[in-house]
């Protein structure tokens, strides 16, 4: 197939209520860390991008939110050429300039205080991190606290960017800067938002 | 929406246009994220005026889908006018359904009241709030309570508490009574009664609030700690009403009193219609459905 015709096929079928969709399947994720809905629209894009990375760019991203994509994302040219064409949003090379980055192989990721923290007076000004993990059930348990949460929940997702634990710990120090998650896998999606302590299970 | 399909003026779906919906969706996920936080958004004009709860349909909008539930509540009633106009834009512009029982909605937007039945997982309660910085009646620059919040510097709300102990004796705030969220921001619950702040704390459902004139979004998000300021000495205190909802014979919820007549004649009934009604139905009766048309109750007063 053609680069063109990549970049302008597999949008959503509706834009308009495929995207509320999405949206709430993101706030319930947002809202509920340790939850992880599905069932929401998918588009198609091009592989290493995934369906569910794909719809969540296609739920929140813009001209005015600049994306960084990894560097295995960035090696297949019809991803950059899809997200063009269906968000309109700029691509950027140093992630502390993005809002939103997406991540196909998280084990490879740059640490995360290497992305837009926002500052104690705008902490809204930090970056999203959407990481395309294998499983959300299959990796080593972590045990979630926080708003959102009722008494704990659990979440094992697989693969995670190097000694994530440790990293999330201290992005949970900076609080109320900080960057927040979105994982994605087949199984759905799930977040954790700035304010989720994590814990090794045992 | 309701249009033929061959005119050619349609709204898009829940009025507002897909970009300005994903600015505020950002907007709202931020939010949750950083639990009374008041993020920044770029409000929009809608078509009703600012003071009507442009904020909390902007939210709505946002968030609205075709299999969602609507309930408009203003004051605790479903039948008031600010409740009615934004009830029928959603239904004219998502066709979305609506109810007026709590139990059955999945969105409830709200002009300063809690509805008294829980809410529970799931569901999402949308603030309608005119005036967002609990510390702007204190301080008016925008640059000086930006950097308090930074700083988390709240010793002048405490000040403020404290000044209304010196005058009166007690807190005399009974409405927009100022909360913490987490233990870190300080927050205006709008001006919901403080009678309802102790629903907010621990609540399933998630909270959103909107502020369309001064363009701040914030949010609460379930399970969360919302704790209303106070002292040691004088712990934080909800209203309480000596006398039963005239209607509904409910004790323990918030009371709004109704004029009779122009010689004193007054009641107490339930703010929240739809509680009272369910009461009602379920064959409860508060002292004025107990005398014949009331005509004891009001001799007696």
């Amino acid at each position: 197939m053609h680069l063109e015709t990549v970049s302008v096929e597999g949008g959503l079928a509706d834009p308009v209520l495929n995207a509320q969709s999405i949206f709430r399947a993101l706030m319930d994720a947002m809202a509920r860390p340790g939850t992880c809905p599905r069932g929401f629209s998918l588009p198609s894009p091009p592989a290493p991008l995934s369906p569910e990375a794909g719809a969540v760019a296609l739920a929140l991203c813009d001209a005015d939110t600049p994306i960084w994509i990894d560097t295995a994302l960035r090696e297949e040219k019809a991803v950059a050429g899809w997200l063009g064409f269906q968000t309109g949003a700029p691509l950027v090379r140093e992630p502390s300039e993005a809002h939103f980055a997406f991540v196909a192989e998280p084990g490879n990721l740059p640490a995360l205080e290497n992305f837009a923290q926002g500052s104690q007076e705008h902490p809204d000004r930090s970056a999203t991190l959407i990481l395309q993990v294998e499983t959300m059930t299959r990796g080593e348990v972590l045990r979630l606290s926080g708003p959102g949460i009722a008494t704990t929940a659990t979440l094992s997702p697989r693969p995670l960017p190097r000694h994530f634990v440790e990293q999330w710990a201290q992005n949970r120090a900076r609080f109320p800067r900080g960057i927040d998650l979105i994982l994605v896998s087949c199984e759905g999606l799930t977040a954790l938002p700035r304010t989720t302590t994590i814990r090794k299970e045992g | 929406m309701n249009a033929p399909a061959d005119n050619i003026a349609q709204y898009n779906f829940a009025y507002l246009d897909e970009q300005t919906k994903r600015m505020i969706r950002r907007a709202i996920l931020k939010g949750i994220a950083i639990p009374g936080y008041q993020v920044p958004f770029a409000s929009r004009e809608m078509p009703m005026p600012y003071g009507w709860g442009t904020g909390g349909v902007q939210v709505t909008a946002s968030v609205i889908g075709p299999d969602d539930v609507l309930k408009v509540i203003d004051q605790g009633a479903d039948d008031t006018t600010n409740a009615v106009s934004i009830r029928a834009f959603f239904q004219k512009v998502a066709n979305v359904a609506v109810t007026t029982e709590t139990g059955k909605a999945t969105i409830i937007q709200t002009r300063h009241r809690i509805p008294e039945e829980p809410l529970r997982a799931g569901q999402v309660l949308v603030y309608q709030v005119p005036i967002p910085e609990p510390l702007r009646f204190l301080e008016p620059r925008e640059t000086e309570t930006r950097k308090m919040h930074a700083l988390e510097e709240y010793g002048l709300m405490h000040v403020k508490l404290y000044e209304d102990i010196a005058q009166h004796g007690h807190i005399a705030t009974t409405y927009a009574y100022p909360v913490k969220v987490e233990g870190r921001y300080v927050m205006d619950p709008s001006p919901t009664p403080k009678f309802d702040n102790p629903k907010m704390h621990m609540s399933p459902a998630l909270q959103l609030f909107g502020a369309g004139r001064e363009k701040r979004i914030y949010a609460i998000p379930p399970f969360t700690r919302v704790e209303s300021l106070d002292f040691e000495d004088h712990p934080f205190e909800v209203q309480k009403f000596s006398e039963p909802c005239a209607l509904c014979g409910g004790t323990g919820i918030y009371l709004d009193e109704v004029i009779l007549d122009d010689r004193g004649g007054h009641m107490f009934v339930c703010s929240d219609t739809d509680h009272c009604e369910k009461r009602q139905a379920e064959g409860h009766k508060g002292p004025r459905m107990d005398s014949e048309a009331g005509k004891t109750v009001e001799a007696n007063q």
